[in-house]
């Protein structure tokens, strides 16, 4: 039993600690969700930097133009860049990562270098690592210059410059996606619940499952969601898609975090007691099986937190974007680089709120979830 | 006595007061911040404007301050946060027009200069169209150092002949064939590099195909954004963009490294500003006139695109005399043939490049020459004539664009871009 002392102690310790995340984080926070919902910029009538400017609630005006205004294309296309960053460096950084642990745990020659050098790449800044590749990925350096050194023809992409788009698709159909994709996740929950005899949750999954397709059938969504303030053929001449100048950032990305995700991995590896290997070993287990129904399974819980951390840094890229390709570049534009632009280039400070907004709710989506398991499990 | 000693005393302090006001007013002191986006290649023309002023005004710190990156697209935003929190500086750097206009003087966040313009007489010595530029319900509010040429045609003329082009082409149809004759060799016919200069290739499109009075009724309301000669402007830029290398390198390219490609000889013309005369002439050493050449972009004969580079004074500048003289010494004959020559730029001045034209190189007579005679338009690229909120959602416009390719599209997505920004006189 802790004494009332004690209480006033801690409470007095964790008092600075509160104050200053209340008000650099929490105020903060919720002024810029307050200006999202603001004409602050949007009114030629009141200038945006004057000191007496009103601002005016609009509600979700702004959300509404930045998703169906045909002039936001460049919102819509950072938001389609967010999701193809987000899911190949998400996956590249845990592949290669893991393919490094796995390499080190076999206990090569001079496996603390090789840790070190792999390692490395972390203690830079994105600033640092963005100026690096973009020396490397011009069109007529480092990269495609690569196989004339084992005397192949150089190649000729434009790692940062591309103007092609990949998987084109138009943003009508986006809503079709995101149900379908609400759909399999639910019904393999459904699914995993009922295996595991959890009867009233697999129920609770298969009804939302069911009330999706149903949604998914009626066409209600396309209702619900916004129809684009412009003619459908405008916008299929210039669709959304995979721009292929993303890959470069990509590649510089995985090459920062995959020694970080590594570090990680060997850490949890180093955890496993021998004499699980040893057992699995004496039971005739292979070397592959010995990772893959074994070790790696071990590392679930790591997994998942490494996913959230790599994910919500991605959602939140900004510095290693600008320095790569410029905060310009319509190709590789991300939602960071737009709440700069548009807040401080063109005064649209509600505008910037509102994408700030919506990227931390995307956060919120990608660790609240995360969170949740972790409280319940400590319970 | 004590009455005789309270008198005497009063007299010392009131001369002490009224001495250091007094000195105060003739020699400025304390310390000076100059904030600019001039550093780099455009270094020590500023540099050689703050040695001037600390030569006239030694006991005055002036602290240089630059945030880097062409045409100020960062330091706006270092600015912005500077004076939204309530720490401006002495003076900054603001393009005449709109950007100065349309973000800091609607918010009342400048100055009115009249009355230095009043007595220093610079009534008589800036063009009245520069000065309409800074001016705002009757007040004026910043005082330019200089003025660029937005739409010039660089070139090499011994690539030219080699290609056997006789002469830059003077109308938009031998430029396409020039065009046409150079892709067959390999060569890249017309370089562009990032975004803005796209923009800045559109600015010279536009006042081609429109011609000045169009063009300025395009910002003023009286043509629309969606009207059959939009259109045709649309057409064209994407002829003109297909005579590029938008498809390839270009948004990896700054200015300077479009300009290299044109004189490693990758690159037959590039449509930029004059600020490319001086990294001909000052960071690669070549000779105006004889090593690289200049032309005006087709159909734009005798217009001269123009933009300025001003300083303001800022509602609650800290070194008020010290920033006073600041202006005063940049709006001076001195001043603007000490730093032009330097940054390679023309004076705002009408008099200044005739009482010491031996500072000036070939191509700056000749811009200086142009200045005088030629019909001045203002840069929409450059800030003169559509507000910032404007320029930044053009780019989307532009995006629209490339990616569509269709003129329809990209007129109406401009109107809506000026409606919402409250510009285009809409």
């Amino acid at each position: 039993m802790r004494s009332r002392r004690d209480r006033l102690i801690a409470l007095l310790m964790l008092l600075p600690t509160f104050i200053l995340l209340g008000i650099f984080v929490y105020f903060f926070l919720g002024k810029t969700v307050y200006f999202s919902m603001t004409d602050w910029g949007e009114n030629p009538a009141q200038p945006a930097l004057s000191e007496t400017v009103t601002r005016q609630n609009v509600g979700l005006q702004n959300y509404e133009n930045l998703l169906t205004d045909v002039i936001q294309s460049m919102f819509r296309n950072s938001l389609t860049n967010m999701f193809f960053f987000f899911f190949f460096f998400v996956v590249g950084s845990i592949g290669v990562g893991l393919l490094l642990t796995i390499i080190l745990d076999q206990r090569v020659v001079g496996e603390t270098f090789f840790r070190t050098v792999f390692l490395s790449p972390m203690a830079l800044s994105f600033v640092v690592t963005g100026t690096i590749w973009r020396w490397l990925l011009q069109p007529d350096g480092g990269l495609n210059y690569l196989p004339t050194v084992f005397g192949f023809a150089p190649i000729h992409f434009n790692w940062l410059n591309s103007q092609e788009i990949w998987l084109q698709f138009t943003w009508s159909i986006v809503p079709r996606y995101l149900t379908f994709a609400g759909f399999v996740i639910l019904a393999f929950l459904a699914v995993r619940y009922a295996l595991r005899q959890e009867k009233r949750s697999a129920y609770l999954m298969g009804a939302l499952a069911a009330l999706v397709i149903l949604i998914f059938i009626s066409g209600l969504w396309d209702r619900i969601w916004l129809p684009l303030d412009a003619p459908e053929a405008a916008m299929t001449l210039a669709p959304e898609g995979f721009n292929a100048a993303l890959v470069g950032i990509i590649i510089a990305a995985i090459w920062q975090m995959s020694g970080y995700v590594m570090a990680i991995f060997t850490a949890g590896l180093r955890g496993i007691s021998d004499d699980l290997r040893e057992a699995a070993q004496v039971d005739g287990c292979g070397e592959i099986k010995l990772y893959t129904h074994i070790l790696l399974p071990q590392l679930r819980p790591l997994m998942i937190s490494t996913i959230i951390i790599l994910g919500h840094t991605s959602l939140k890229i900004f510095d290693l974007v600008f320095a790569m390709s410029g905060p310009d570049n319509a190709r590789t534009v991300v939602p960071g680089i737009l709440v700069y632009t548009k807040g401080f280039r063109q005064n649209s400070f509600a505008q910037a709120s509102t994408i700030a907004t919506i990227v931390l709710l995307l956060v919120v989506i990608v660790i609240v979830p995360y969170l949740y398991a972790r409280l319940r499990t400590h319970d | 006595m004590k009455k005789c000693f309270i008198f005497l005393m009063s007299i010392l302090v009131f001369q002490i007061l009224v001495g250091t006001v007094a000195s105060k007013d003739e020699m400025p002191s304390g310390k000076l911040e100059i904030f600019s986006w001039w550093a780099g290649d455009e270094g020590p023309a500023l540099e050689a404007l703050i040695k001037l002023y600390n030569q006239h005004y030694p006991d005055v710190d002036v602290i240089n301050a630059t945030v880097t990156g062409g045409a100020g697209v960062n330091f706006r935003a270092v600015l912005k946060t500077r004076m939204l929190g309530g720490n401006p500086p002495d003076s900054f750097q603001v393009h005449a027009g709109q950007e100065l206009i349309g973000t800091w003087v609607v918010a009342d966040r400048m100055q009115d200069l009249t009355w230095l313009y009043k007595e220093e007489g610079w009534f008589d010595v800036f063009p009245q169209s520069v000065i309409n530029k800074l001016s705002y319900g009757g007040g004026i509010y910043s005082v330019p150092v200089n003025i660029h040429r937005a739409g010039v045609m660089w070139y090499i003329p011994s690539h030219l002949a080699d290609w056997d082009i006789a002469s830059p082409p003077k109308t938009l149809e031998e430029f396409y064939a020039t065009c046409a004759m150079l892709q067959t060799k390999g060569i890249i016919p017309l370089v562009v590099g990032e975004a803005w200069t796209t923009i800045h290739l559109w600015d010279e499109i536009a006042l081609s195909v429109l011609g000045a009075d169009n063009y300025e009724a395009l910002w003023t309301g009286k043509l629309s954004p969606t009207s059959s000669q939009m259109i045709a402007v649309w057409d064209e830029y994407g002829k003109v963009l297909d005579c590029t290398n938008i498809r390839d390198n270009a948004a990896g390219l700054s200015w300077q490294q479009a300009t290299d490609l044109l004189v490693s000889g990758d690159a037959a013309f590039n449509v930029m500003g004059d600020w490319v005369a001086g990294y001909l002439s000052t960071t690669l050493g070549l000779k105006a006139g004889d090593d690289y050449g200049w032309a005006d972009f087709p159909n734009t004969q005798g217009d001269f695109t123009w933009l300025s580079d001003t300083f303001g004074l800022p509602v609650g500048a800290p070194n008020q005399t010290a920033a006073i003289a600041w202006l005063r010494m940049i709006g001076s004959v001195e001043g603007q043939n000490t730093f032009n020559p330097l940054k390679g730029s023309i004076p705002a001045r009408m008099d200044a490049v005739g009482l010491a034209p031996e500072l000036y190189n070939k191509y700056l007579q000749y811009t200086a020459k142009q200045w005088a005679n030629d019909r001045l338009v203002g840069s929409m690229m450059h800030g003169v004539v559509a507000n910032e909120r404007f320029m930044g959602d053009f780019n989307q416009v532009l995006d629209i664009y490339i990616q569509s390719r269709s003129s329809a599209a990209a007129a109406a997505a401009m109107e809506s871009v000026c409606k919402q920004a409250g510009a285009c006189g809409l």
